[in-house]
């Protein structure tokens, strides 16, 4: 089996609320050296190892439904699982 | 006139919808389930709002796997009109029939009352009956409500007059420009956040949505006169 770990981000260019709200609680809670946050997500694909094209088709999958790159931008590491 | 009425899994104010185009404009519609997909017959195309597919992922986003979507991108190329309220308009802009995504509401918070909104295109096919500056109350509900565009996006929505409706009150949940409401460049996808349909009748708090409606009927019909 292949598991692929897609890390979706916001754009530079977008302001994140809730980044923003945790900086804020973070710095409350005295973690003053703490300058900026951002969150995004982490999606675990997990893949049928020998399917054909799997870069192509995970960059496919990306692009067309689980990224929306007028906000986000992403990146992915495809591993194998050992034992599946 | 005859409107379809789009309904996917989670859909939440389709009878709203329904309610204001057949019980009170008096056209007839048809709820379609979006596994449906035969769009053909029908005039306009009505998203409504709610929680499609849960809200999973990002609000519309997986409305793109229904096989009513490539229905709806063939209806819209006719150039009829369609109209995305709420989570409808988060549908078609994941669909890439409209601009821009949504994100969260600034405040984090999910937010609901009377927007105040400012009309500032009166010669589209959905605000013709509306006054150019005039300030419309239309009710909104929703925690993703921040419409993000790019700056060049905006210019070019700017530019063409796509731009219908503008927040007045400064509530803008963070949308880019004080956006509500955007069309297409064609003029004939128009999406809002306030939902127009809660604006119908005096009873339910106001009526400033019944121009919009109107507005598409008006269009409609002197289109259809010609071939009468």
């Amino acid at each position: 089996m292949t598991k692929v770990n897609v890390y979706v981000t916001l754009r530079e260019s977008v302001v994140d609320p809730q980044g923003i709200a945790a900086k804020e609680a973070l710095q409350t809670m005295g973690y003053k050296e703490v300058e900026n946050v951002r969150i995004g997500k982490l999606i675990e694909l997990e893949l049928d190892g020998t399917a054909p094209e799997i870069d192509a088709r995970v960059k496919e999958m990306c692009e067309k439904l689980l990224v929306n790159k007028v906000i986000e931008d992403y990146r992915y590491e495809i591993g194998e699982v050992a034992g599946k | 006139m005859k409107f379809a009425i789009l309904v996917f899994p989670g859909s939440g104010c389709d009878i709203d919808m329904h309610h204001a185009v057949k019980s009170v404009l008096g056209n007839e519609a048809e709820y379609i389930w979006h596994t449906e997909a035969n769009l053909e017959g029908f005039d306009a195309v009505l998203i409504p709002s709610g929680a499609s597919y849960g809200d999973y992922l990002r609000p519309g986003a997986l409305a793109q796997s229904s096989p009513a979507i490539e229905s709806l991108k063939a209806f819209a190329a006719s150039g009829k009109p369609v109209l995305g309220v709420g989570n409808g308009f988060q549908i078609l802009a994941e669909a890439g029939l409209l601009p821009g995504a949504f994100l969260r509401n600034k405040g984090l918070k999910f937010r609901s009352g009377n927007a105040k909104l400012t009309v500032l295109n009166t010669d589209s096919k959905f605000t013709s009956d509306y006054e150019n500056g005039q300030v419309i109350t239309i009710p909104f509900a929703h925690e993703y409500g921040n419409y993000f565009v790019d700056e060049e996006t905006v210019t070019e929505l700017k530019n063409n007059n796509r731009i219908v409706f503008t927040y007045a009150d400064g509530n803008t949940d963070g949308s880019t420009a004080d956006i509500a409401g955007v069309l297409n460049e064609q003029g004939n996808v128009l999406g809002m956040m306030p939902l127009p349909e809660r604006a119908v009748e005096e009873i339910i708090g106001g009526t400033d949505g019944l121009p919009l409606f109107n507005s598409i009927l008006k269009r409609w019909s002197e289109n259809n006169v010609s071939h009468a």
